[in-house]
């Protein structure tokens, strides 16, 4: 038995003493709701209908039961198995959980010292502009004061994502394509069975997946809001086909946060789940872990991967070629957009973007909103 | 069929034992429960882990047919569940044409329609013939690999055991199908469908299990090959740097690769050239040979 020890009352874990059977299922499916698990109403009874159906006389038979009824992915183990230990003190020995699919290890690296380039001087203001509105699509997100910052944040609205496609499976009417035989014989049949014109489809256009990796490290700390503020608005687009993940000391999956329509409060909730703010780059590895554990499984597959990111990798940088490589094997397009490709005197001489740059379709800008309307342009495109 | 296979998830696991599947416990209780309870089962996990060889080793322990589903991107309703023979259906209308006299116009709409979405034009597809063959196993494998569409389109027929054919009228099961689904979470499912069903996520098994799965699905094979196999399997699956971790599938196909070749021990040279049944990945063959080098000179 690995009883973890029950920690007392911190999410109501613990099981009151002298209660019915009834109560304590009822109560320990609510501790679960309590812990984050996705327990709604039906579930509860489908846990009980379980329950009544193994019988309450071997615990384990009762942990399974719960386990099928109670959670709905690996990541919800963990906080199963701890409600369940504080509830009924323990858990089956042959309940190997882990709290989700294991992780790179997460070994901080220190934080970027000397900041080379992204000292916000190369700030360029394009003159040439009419109202402080445009001015300000080009100037440079790092350097903006609070004002100007939260009258871009207004601005973002004017971004138009528009979702790449492909060429689905399914059919639609058209002019042109192949015999749509369903179609024709109906149409036959409304005509008292003269045969009329032939009826034609072809294949319908379906979005294309959409990937974006958002380096949150300590190089890109005054990127990161925009970027991600981008990611939003690419996500609203096509909330079905687009995936986010922040890049750092790890890999988090953010994309359920940016689903929420409102800006601030989906950037709010992303910032929640993000551990490793302003941290160091492990864009190698964080790139094979999204592979392994998202990319290869069909993630990837045919979609349009962006990497967001000023290429500041100190470690390991043929893993990181090799990765992009992968990447790039599986992935239909990959776009690396940096903040600082677009600035005056740049050069793309950062040993990460060296290491990935011949893994990538397109390298482009990403400083500004107009650099940003581009860049869903190449999105678009794609 | 054993009559007592599902009185409890101890008789099944020994019943499911017996076709040489062997579920741990808790996967013979959710199995149970899956089965008493009338509910779908999905099963997520990584690939090679049983999750499709399970719906196979339920129907042949029920006795009853094994229907699969296949999904795939773009899947529609109309190949999961039935569509018309419109080739024929055509060909027909052109022969009644021929042959048509002076009948009313009204009354021959109506005879050709009754004949031509008939029983004989009908050609129908996994999901309908899970619901008029019943009992049965419905395998839907790779659910993760269709869209929300088809997925709230299945969620409706695991959720009355019907669908019903304008044509035709409803088709419903007077047994419900056992229903097991996969997924290798390519993407989440939606929760209304994970509602619907029992949920469980199978790992891999470990060193005991998997060698006793070698032993119970290849008895012919000798002992101490499986064994030097599976330890070595076991030792590679634990590298997190592998691009894709062989499952059980891959033990088997690589045990069962090396007994044709009539070996008794593992050694460099033929692990090397069988390697390609159990690792797909130049960069991962790699690792193995290190692996298997570590393991001979231990």
């Amino acid at each position: 038995m690995s009883a973890d020890a029950p920690d007392a009352g911190a999410d109501g874990s613990t099981r009151p003493e002298g209660w019915g059977a009834g109560q304590v299922l009822a109560g320990f499916a609510r501790a679960c709701r309590g812990a984050g698990l996705p327990v709604t109403a039906d579930r509860e009874r489908t846990f009980l209908q379980a329950c009544a159906a193994v019988g309450l006389g071997e615990q384990a038979r009762v942990y399974w039961a719960g386990r099928a009824t109670l959670t709905a992915s690996p990541a919800d183990l963990g906080a199963y198995d701890r409600v369940f230990g504080g509830w009924f003190g323990g858990v089956p020995l042959d309940a190997v959980s882990r709290e989700e699919p294991p992780r790179p290890t997460t070994v901080q690296s220190p934080l970027e010292d000397g900041r080379g380039e992204d000292d916000a001087d190369g700030q360029e203001m394009l003159h040439a502009l009419a109202s402080a509105q445009e001015v300000l699509r080009y100037r440079d997100v790092a350097g903006l004061s609070p004002a100007d910052r939260a009258a871009l944040r207004r601005q973002f609205t004017t971004l138009r994502p528009r979702p790449p496609t492909r060429r689905g499976r399914r059919h639609t009417r058209s002019r042109r394509g192949e015999v749509d035989g369903r179609a024709t014989v109906r149409a036959h049949l409304r005509n008292l069975g003269e045969p009329t014109r032939i009826r034609w489809r072809e294949q319908a256009v379906r979005r294309r997946g959409v990937v974006l990796l958002v380096d949150v490290s300590g190089s890109m700390s005054s990127y990161a809001d925009a970027l991600l503020r981008l990611a939003h608005t690419v996500v609203q687009s096509a909330p079905a086909s687009t995936e986010v993940f922040t890049v750092g000391t790890r890999l988090t999956h953010v994309t359920r946060a940016l689903r929420e329509r409102d800006p601030d409060r989906a950037l709010l909730a992303a910032g929640e789940t993000v551990p490793d703010w302003s941290g160091g780059t492990r864009l190698g590895e964080a790139v094979e872990v999204f592979l392994r554990r998202w990319g290869r499984r069909g993630m990837a597959r045919g979609a349009v991967v962006v990497v967001l990111s000023d290429g500041w990798e100190r470690q390991a940088l043929e893993a990181l070629g090799e990765q992009m490589r992968r990447l790039r094997s599986l992935a239909h397009r990959v776009v690396w957009a940096n903040p600082h490709r677009g600035k005056a005197g740049y050069a793309p001489v950062q040993a990460g973007i060296v290491a990935a740059l011949p893994h990538v379709d397109d390298f482009v800008a990403g400083h500004s909103l107009a650099t940003f309307e581009e860049l869903l342009d190449v999105i678009a495109r794609a | 069929m054993h009559a007592d296979a599902l009185t409890s998830p101890d008789t099944l696991s020994a019943a499911l034992a017996e076709t040489a599947y062997l579920a741990d416990d808790g996967l013979a209780t959710v199995t149970w429960l899956a089965h008493t309870l009338q509910r779908p089962l999905l099963l997520e996990g990584e690939p090679g882990t049983g999750k499709t060889a399970l719906a196979e080793a339920i129907a042949q322990l029920l006795d009853v047919p094994l229907i699969r589903l296949q999904c795939y991107e773009g899947i529609e309703a109309s190949q999961a569940l039935y569509d018309w023979d419109f080739p024929r259906q055509i060909l027909h209308l052109r022969a009644v044409e021929a042959l048509a006299q002076e009948a009313t116009a009204g009354q021959r709409v109506e005879e050709l329609e009754a004949e031509l979405f008939d029983e004989r034009f009908l050609q129908a597809r996994p999901v309908l013939r899970a619901l008029r063959e019943a009992p049965c196993v419905l395998l839907v494998d790779e659910i993760d690999r269709a869209d929300d569409e088809f997925e709230a389109f299945l969620l409706e027929v695991l959720s009355t055991w019907s669908v019903s054919i304008p044509e035709l009228g409803v088709v419903a099961a007077d047994t419900p199908p056992f229903v097991v689904l996969t997924s290798n979470r390519t993407r989440e499912l939606h929760d209304a469908l994970k509602r619907r069903c029992l949920y469980h996520w199978i790992e891999h098994p470990g060193l005991e299990r998997e060698l006793a799965i070698v032993r119970a699905r290849l008895p012919q094979v000798e002992e101490t090959l499986a064994r030097e196999v599976v330890t070595l399997v076991q030792q590679v699956r634990d590298d997190e740097s592998l691009v894709k971790p062989p499952g059980v599938a891959e033990t088997l196909d690589w045990v069962r690769a090396l007994a044709a070749l009539g070996r008794s021990r593992l050694d460099p040279e033929v692990a090397a050239a069988t390697m390609g049944a159990a690792v797909k990945y130049r960069e991962d063959a790699e690792r193995v040979r290190v692996a298997l080098d570590r393991m001979l000179a231990g």
